[in-house]
Parts: C-alpha cells; structure tokens; sequence
C-alpha cells in the first residue's frame, strides 16, 4: 500500500474547491465514490457536443495554463489542425513531470482525484480528436503512478475510456509514461523528446508542438491541473467557469504552501486571494514565532518577494505588475533566519544540476553563477564579482532554447536587487553575516551524485574567476 | 537475449506505443528491476528487445537521475536538499542518516545494504523534510525519525520476486 501524504489541513477561512472538491470526505480514487460526487457527467454531457463546441467552452472558461508558463488553454488548443485536415494522428499530451522546487499540487490532485485527470484527458482527446493521449508522469512519484494506473483500469472496464466509449463510436487510449529523473523534462519540447525515446533535451522553436509535436505530429501539452480542470468547466459551462477569479485570470487554482510556514499543503483558491491569506489565514503564518522575510510566490524560478509585497493577489497580472510570476502556484514561504545568499547558491545549484547542457549560456552560465555565489557566501569575493554575477544573469537571459537558464538567472538577479544589503556584506565583511545561525546553513546540493563515477573529474575547479 | 522475462515484459511494453523507441525508459526501468543497477548486459539486452544500440541505451540513461550507471545498496535513500525541505532543516535529517548509517551522501554501506544520496525537489514540500526509501515518500521526516528508518528497514525481508515483479512499469 502506498503511503499517504498528511491530511490536507483544516483551514480557518472557507476553500473555494473545484478540483479537490470532496478529497476530503471521500475516497475519490475510486470510481464509484467519484461518479457518486457528479464524475464523469461532464464525458456524458462532452460526448454529446460537437468537437468545436467543447473548444469553444475552454476558449469562453479563459482558463490559463497551470503547469507556469500560463498560456490560455482554449487558444493552444486552437492552433492544432482540425483532425480532417491533417493526415497524421494528433496526440494529446498531458505533463505529469512536476517537478518546480516548490511545486507539489499535481502529485495532490492524481493522489487524492485521479479520475478527474482521466474524465479530462478523454474529453480533452475527443475535443481535438486524438485517439492516443500519453500522460508523463515524473518516475519519483511511484504511487501516484500506481494510484492513477488503477484509476485507468478501473475507468476503462467501466467503459469511460478504451475503444468506442459508451458507445459513442469515439475511442481514446491513455498511456502512463513513467520519467526517470530530469526536471528538464517537464518543458515541453524536452519531454516530447524524452517520451520519442530520447534524451530529454529541449527543441528549437517554432515548429511548434501543436504543428509538430511528438512523432512529428500535431500535439496539445496540458498540465495535469489544467486538464483535471476540464471536467468542471465542461460540467458548468465556459462562461460560467469565467466569473470565477478576477478579470484575467478565471477559475480557482491549487497553491502548493512550503517553507517556513505553520501549516504547509495544497489550497485550492480563487485566483485573486490576496497572497497574505493564504499564508496567514490558510497556512497558519510564520512557524517558530519567526519573522517574514521574502516570499517566492510561483517555484524556485520566479523572483522573489519582499515581505512588504504580500498583499498581492494571487493572479497572474497582479504578480507581473510587482515582477514576478505566478508560475506553477508554489508558494515558497522564508523567514528572518535565511541568508539570501544561500537561497541563491541553492537556487543557482539545482539549475546547474538540471541543465540539459545543449546551450551554452545555460550550461555554463549556471555554473558561472553557482561558483561566484559559493566565494560571495564564503566571503572571497570582490565587489568586482557581484557585478559579474548580474552580467551572467543578464547574458543567460532570453538567450537559449527554452527557460531553464532564466529560471536560474531571473530568481538570483532578484535576490540581489531585493536584498543587495545582504549581498554587499558578505563581500565587505569577508564572511556570512548570519554565521552558522542561517536557516540554509551547511546545505548539501546533489549535484551529479548520481554520477559518483564522475565525481572526482567534476570536484576538480575548471577555472578559478579572476 | 531474445524470449528472456525481460525480453518479453519489453515487448508487452512497447506494443502500447506508436512507435517502439518510446519504450526505452520503461524498457530501462525493468532491466533496473532485473539487475539492482544498469550494467552493461542491460543495455545489452533493452537493445536488443528494441532494435536500438546497446550505446544508444548507454546514452539515453545517462540523461537521468533514476538509473543507477554503478552498482547501488539493496535500499535508496534519497533526502530531498531543495529549498523547501531545505528552510526547515533538511540538512539535519541528511546528517542523522549520515551518521547512521556510517557514510556520506552519495555513497554506499559496506554491506550492501543501503544507499544514502540527495536528491533534488520530490515535490512534497508542504510535509519537508521528504525521505525517498526505496522508491516511497516519507513525509515529514524529523532527525529524531531516522533510526528508526533504518531499523525497519534492516528487520525487513527482502522483497519477494513476485513483489519486484509488481513493481514493474
């Protein structure tokens, strides 16, 4: 029996719950327990619709991409070609290789409501008219994988998924496709490659997967929370979905609440939910009796807020407006206790560990970074090397195939803007100012343990900055 | 070698995707399966179950994190250092299964018997500290949680080839 997570914790203010909705009181993993609480009627009802109809629901529903890039669902799908006017297969896609620092909702969601990604999935499939959908799911969550497996059989001996699906002549089959450990792969065009049998590296665009995706054909990726979503728009109408949330962003999301904070978990709110009443009124505020330093508000690759920036709601033109991103709806909470400096090693050490290495500024760039952050942290560094930090963050930026290096260089570049202070004292100081009092101190990065045959070559310093 | 278990668990695999290549990280996972680690008759043999070049396996696994290129302990630790489970003392739960175990991250004990790594974000931040072991989340995992860990995981049984075999992709 897989081991459950902890209970999703008993929030004093009122969840607005779409996706979630009844996880607590049942056991929705099962079919039953699922159909019992309204599933699969939104498939009844979508089967009913034209093809374009169903599209024309997610375009009214405005719901925005929930995996961190936040492109309107209804439009990507609109770039596929209709399935007569293409001769190849369309495949649907649904990107279950979460894996942004932070970030743990979609692993909630397949746990505690599998069938509402397996209802959307087939719905989503008949709407753009793929009868192969692959769901890649991140080869760490081995019950999840279990978990939505049985889900799967149990929905295709019910006939809800498999060859002519309650007899209504459409057919969808879904394949579970188990990763092994790259974060790369949940960009997009990394994963097709990965789920081609590749190595998971990221492609040049355009062309874009909607025109050539995987096998070269035309292909729609969704996040999980965004397929899951389906159902319910499908169940109250697109329009109807958009009067949830605020102007821009329709719906409710799941916000994944870590760091230093009373009651870590997943809520699911109303986009728009000032970003202070999810922490303090959902998570029970700051642990230890601690104070509020900075919040990361959308996974470890957005840039950071200020303590005094937490009245933002949480939407995504309210945290462009203050330079930052909603992202995957990770909500990264970090008291007085740590140095900022650290957080940017840690930072800068997990993209260095996971880039993919096929451009050069990413490549190098991060390791750039992680090696004049670990001689800022250990006082070493000049004042000179502090400008050179930014002039590498800048030089990575906008500069490689997909976002992996700006999730590096856009975070640390804020942390010195935000907390220059911090950073100047190391340098003037010629040490850590917090000592060993940090929260991050004495941190360990797995960086290439996994290749302990390659650690003495990898231990040995390229080259020493000037 | 053709008609092997493994042989036949790639085949079965394979045939659920449009085309045969796509089963290589399934197809990878159950050698691991078979042999505890990646060795080189493992690529051996994915590659002939899949028309593909025993260096073409050789490379795809070295892309990820999951399968092991060397031999690794009967059970894996993985501790997760990222910042989530970081702020809140992963460094702590690391050391007390360092010092437990008598190695450090990345290595292995001398029996065999387990590996300790670091791994980068599992994705259960709101319960840090999370501890992968043998491919199940414990969540949260406090220092003081660890000996314990460690003595369940010395008393059980090794698993049966049937539990293996359910394990498969």
């Amino acid at each position: 029996m897989p081991l459950l997570p902890p209970p999703r914790r008993i929030a004093t203010v009122a969840l607005r719950e779409l996706l979630l909705a009844h996880a607590d009181e049942r056991d929705l993993t099962k079919l039953s327990e699922y159909e019992a609480v309204g599933g699969y009627s939104s498939l009844r009802k979508a089967l009913g619709m034209e093809r374009q109809t169903i599209l024309d629901e997610l375009l009214a529903s405005q719901i925005k991409g929930r995996g961190g890039a936040g492109f309107p669902m209804g439009r990507k799908a609109s770039f596929l070609p209709k399935p007569g006017d293409t001769p190849k297969p369309i495949y649907l896609t649904v990107n279950a290789d979460e894996s942004e620092p932070g970030t743990f909702k979609d692993r909630e969601i397949m746990f505690r409501a599998p069938h509402a990604l397996v209802e959307g999935t087939v719905i989503t499939s008949y709407a753009i008219g793929a009868d192969t959908a692959f769901i890649y799911i991140r080869g760490e969550y081995y019950s999840e994988f279990e978990i939505l497996r049985a889900a799967l059989e149990e929905a295709r001996e019910r006939g809800f998924v498999g060859e002519d699906i309650l007899r209504s002549g459409t057919s969808v089959t879904i394949v579970v496709h188990r990763g092994a450990g790259a974060y790369i792969c949940g960009e997009e065009t990394a994963l097709l490659e990965s789920l081609e049998g590749k190595r998971g590296q990221p492609r040049s665009k355009p062309p874009f997967p909607a025109i050539s995706g995987v096998y070269a054909s035309p292909t729609l990726i969704n996040n999980v929370e965004t397929v899951a979503t389906v159902p319910a728009i499908i169940g109250t109408g697109g329009e109807q979905y958009a009067k949830i949330g605020v102007e821009g962003s329709a719906g409710t999301r799941v916000f994944s609440l870590s760091g230093n904070v009373v009651r870590g978990g997943n809520y699911e709110l109303e986009l728009g939910t000032p970003l202070a009443e999810l922490i303090y009124s959902h998570g029970g505020g700051i642990a230890d009796g601690r104070v509020l330093k900075a919040v990361i508000p959308g996974g470890s690759s957005v840039p950071v807020l200020a303590a005094n920036e937490i009245n933002t709601p949480l939407d995504f033109d309210a945290m462009a407006n203050v330079g930052t991103f909603l992202g995957s709806g990770a909500v990264i909470v970090i008291d007085d206790r740590a140095c900022m400096v650290q957080l940017g090693l840690r930072v800068a050490q997990f993209y260095q560990h996971e880039s993919c290495g096929k451009c050069t500024p990413c490549r190098e760039g991060t390791r750039w970074m992680v090696q004049i952050l670990k001689k800022i942290e250990d006082g070493r560094a000049s004042q000179g090397e502090l400008d050179l930090l930014l002039n590498v963050c800048d030089r990575i930026l906008g500069n490689c195939l997909c976002p992996l290096g700006d999730a590096a260089a856009m975070p640390v570049a804020s942390y010195v803007a935000k907390f220059r202070d911090e950073y100047q004292r190391h340098i003037d100081e010629g040490r850590c100012p917090f000592g060993g009092e940090s929260s991050l101190e004495g941190l360990f990065a797995p960086v290439d343990q996994h290749h302990a045959h390659l650690r003495a070559q990898i231990e040995v310093p390229v080259h020493e900055l000037a | 070698m053709p008609n092997s278990d493994l042989y036949e668990a790639i085949q079965r695999v394979a045939a659920q995707y449009p085309v045969r290549r796509s089963a290589i990280m399934p197809a990878l996972h159950l050698a691991q399966e078979k042999y505890g680690w990646l060795p080189p008759e493992a690529f051996e043999e994915v590659g002939d179950a899949l028309d593909l070049t025993p260096a073409y396996c050789q490379a795809v696994a070295s892309f990820y994190d999951m399968y092991h290129l060397e031999p690794v302990g009967r059970h894996m630790i993985e501790v997760c250092t990222n910042i989530s489970c970081a702020l809140v003392g992963a460094q702590q739960v690391l050391e007390a299964f360092e010092r437990e175990l008598g190695v450090s991250a990345g290595e292995t004990t001398d029996d065999g018997e387990f590996t300790l790594r670091t791994i980068e974000c599992l994705g259960g931040c709101g319960w840090a500290t999370v501890v992968s072991v043998d491919h199940r989340y414990r969540e949260p995992v406090k220092p003081q949680d660890v000996p314990a860990i460690i003595e369940e995981l010395r008393d059980a049984a090794p698993p049966t080839a049937e539990e293996d075999r359910d394990r498969g992709a």
